[in-house]
């Protein structure tokens, strides 16, 4: 699968490589192998320093959370939309699931998971301690 | 070479505000702003030579309003980047006039969102790295920003509720405002969470509206109507579209803005007499306020507490009534600056605050995405 996923990073679009990961339950993050800094969302050049030399990885999906909000809609549950840190040194948007939305907290270790119903989402369940 | 005190602007105004009623489109509105700022001015439709416009309905705006307004340019400008595009039209038509490629700059927006039925944003594609999370666009990002705010620096809904309280006591000081009613900050605390921890009270509102604003260069300004009020400086910044790109959520672009628009002006945040801080949402001003040297960060909260950005406080914060209570046509930059001149002018007669040389005016866009600064200023500080 590694050697899949680098022979296609260069004629792949990001967007395609990142769900092919979900959907082989794994988050995909790129980093730049000139400046080493990780890159997220995939893109074809990197941020920092310009390079196109970016290679897929596969994040550990270890992460805390950096900021949260409970989004409250008439006739639902409320929903908690969340920043995670990743351990990789890259943050993305997500959910906590598993936990009442307003009881999630900054600073929670939490774990990724991949979340089908019609498309595989990344989201992230608590650590256990 | 400076563009400090070039160009000054020289005629502003609303068109209807509120709830306009069914049938008028945003050009209606623009329209009505436009021949309201002309006479202000003393100028003619004819004396336009420069169109400025950014808008969520049309996505040629200047075409659109240009046609509308039987206007036509030889410089047209539609930059968009949310509700800060209108103060960074201020600095591209001062360029524009001082490279001598048009002499007169109308810049206009409206909105008739509440007329036709809520709230009307972009219509980005979706983001597949956000999209599935279903944040409330743009509601959610900025609570994301205060949740951050609080975590770091203990700011607590308390004091997100006084931005709110201090907006309401200016709207009651200004016939305009929407809303006018008393609020407390229990009131806030107590009404409906849209996206913790920000509730309905911590947002702007949805209305109508739009407005105009005439700028032209110094030399010309002080043959027409009413006092000029010269743009000593002014600074665009911004370093993210989405919220998960923003590096750090309790620090905005506005340090970037802020920090040219200042050095451009030759002046400091201790000389500003009005602040015009475009309030989406509570947390915004308390970032600001912060970002523009009024405080240091993290003690935004506690500056905005006892009233001490409301009228009778230290520093005259969004004194039309701000987002939060006078207007908020889905993108509101241009009434922010609108609010300055009137307020250098000395015009805003209950609200005027004394002696008022030095206005600061900045815009934000996005999810705290774009920040532009504008510095003000009457003859006397040139």
């Amino acid at each position: 699968m590694e050697e899949l996923s680098e022979k296609k990073a260069s004629v792949e679009a990001p967007a395609v490589a990142y769900r092919r990961h979900l959907e082989n339950g794994k988050l995909g993050y790129q980093r730049c192998t000139d400046c080493s800094v990780a890159v997220f969302y995939p893109r074809v050049l990197c941020p920092f320093c310009g390079s196109s030399a970016l290679e897929w990885c596969e994040s550990v999906g270890r992460g805390t959370v950096y900021a949260t909000t409970a989004v409250h809609s008439r006739n639902r549950a409320p929903r908690n939309v969340v920043l995670v840190d990743l351990d990789e040194g890259f943050r993305m948007m997500s959910r906590i699931e598993g936990v009442p939305a307003e009881e999630v907290e900054i600073g929670t270790r939490v774990r990724f998971e991949v979340h089908q119903v019609d498309e595989p989402v990344a989201v992230f369940v608590r650590e256990e301690s | 070479m400076s563009i400090r005190g070039k160009t000054a602007i020289v005629g502003v105004a609303e068109s209807d505000l509120g709830e306009v009623g069914p049938g008028f489109t945003p050009l209606d509105l623009i329209g009505q702003a436009t021949n309201r700022a002309l006479a202000d001015a003393g100028l003619e439709k004819g004396d336009v030579d420069g169109l400025f416009s950014a808008s969520v309905y049309y996505q040629m705006p200047t075409l659109s309003v240009g046609e509308y307004l039987g206007i036509r340019p030889r410089y047209s400008d539609a930059t968009m980047m949310g509700g800060s595009s209108f103060v960074s039209h201020l600095l591209h038509a001062t360029v524009a006039i001082e490279a001598g490629l048009c002499e007169v700059a109308l810049i206009t927006y409206a909105s008739t969102q509440l007329s036709d039925g809520g709230f009307r944003g972009v219509s980005d594609p979706p983001n597949p790295y956000e999209t599935p999370y279903e944040p409330r666009y743009p509601v959610s990002m900025y609570a994301l920003s205060a949740s951050r705010h609080m975590h770091e620096y203990g700011t607590t809904r308390e004091q997100l509720a006084e931005v709110a309280v201090a907006a309401r006591e200016w709207a009651k000081l200004n016939p305009k405002a929407f809303v006018r009613n008393d609020l407390s900050v229990e009131d806030v605390l107590a009404s409906r969470l849209v996206s913790s921890p920000l509730s309905i009270l911590d947002c702007c509102l949805v209305t109508d509206g739009g407005g105009a604003l005439l700028v032209t260069s110094a030399e010309r300004a002080k043959d027409l109507r009413k006092p000029p009020v010269y743009l000593l400086g002014v600074g665009e910044a911004h370093w993210h579209r989405n919220i998960s790109q923003m590096p750090d959520l309790t620090t905005t672009a506005a340090t970037d803005s802020g920090r040219r628009a200042y050095d451009m002006a030759r002046v400091g945040p201790e000389d500003v007499d009005v602040a015009m801080l475009y309030d989406a949402f509570t947390i915004n001003p308390i970032l600001f306020l912060e970002d523009l040297g009024f405080c240091e960060k993290g003690e935004g909260g506690t500056f905005v507490e006892g009233g001490r950005i409301a009228p009778g406080g230290e520093l005259a914060v969004n004194t039309n009534g701000g987002g939060l209570s006078y207007n908020h046509p889905g993108m509101y930059g241009l009434l922010l600056l609108i609010e300055a001149v009137r307020q250098l002018r000395g015009e805003c007669t209950e609200r005027q605050v004394g002696d008022a040389e030095i206005a600061l005016a900045h815009g934000n866009g996005g999810v705290l995405s774009s920040q532009v600064t504008a510095l003000l200023g009457t003859e006397s500080v040139l």
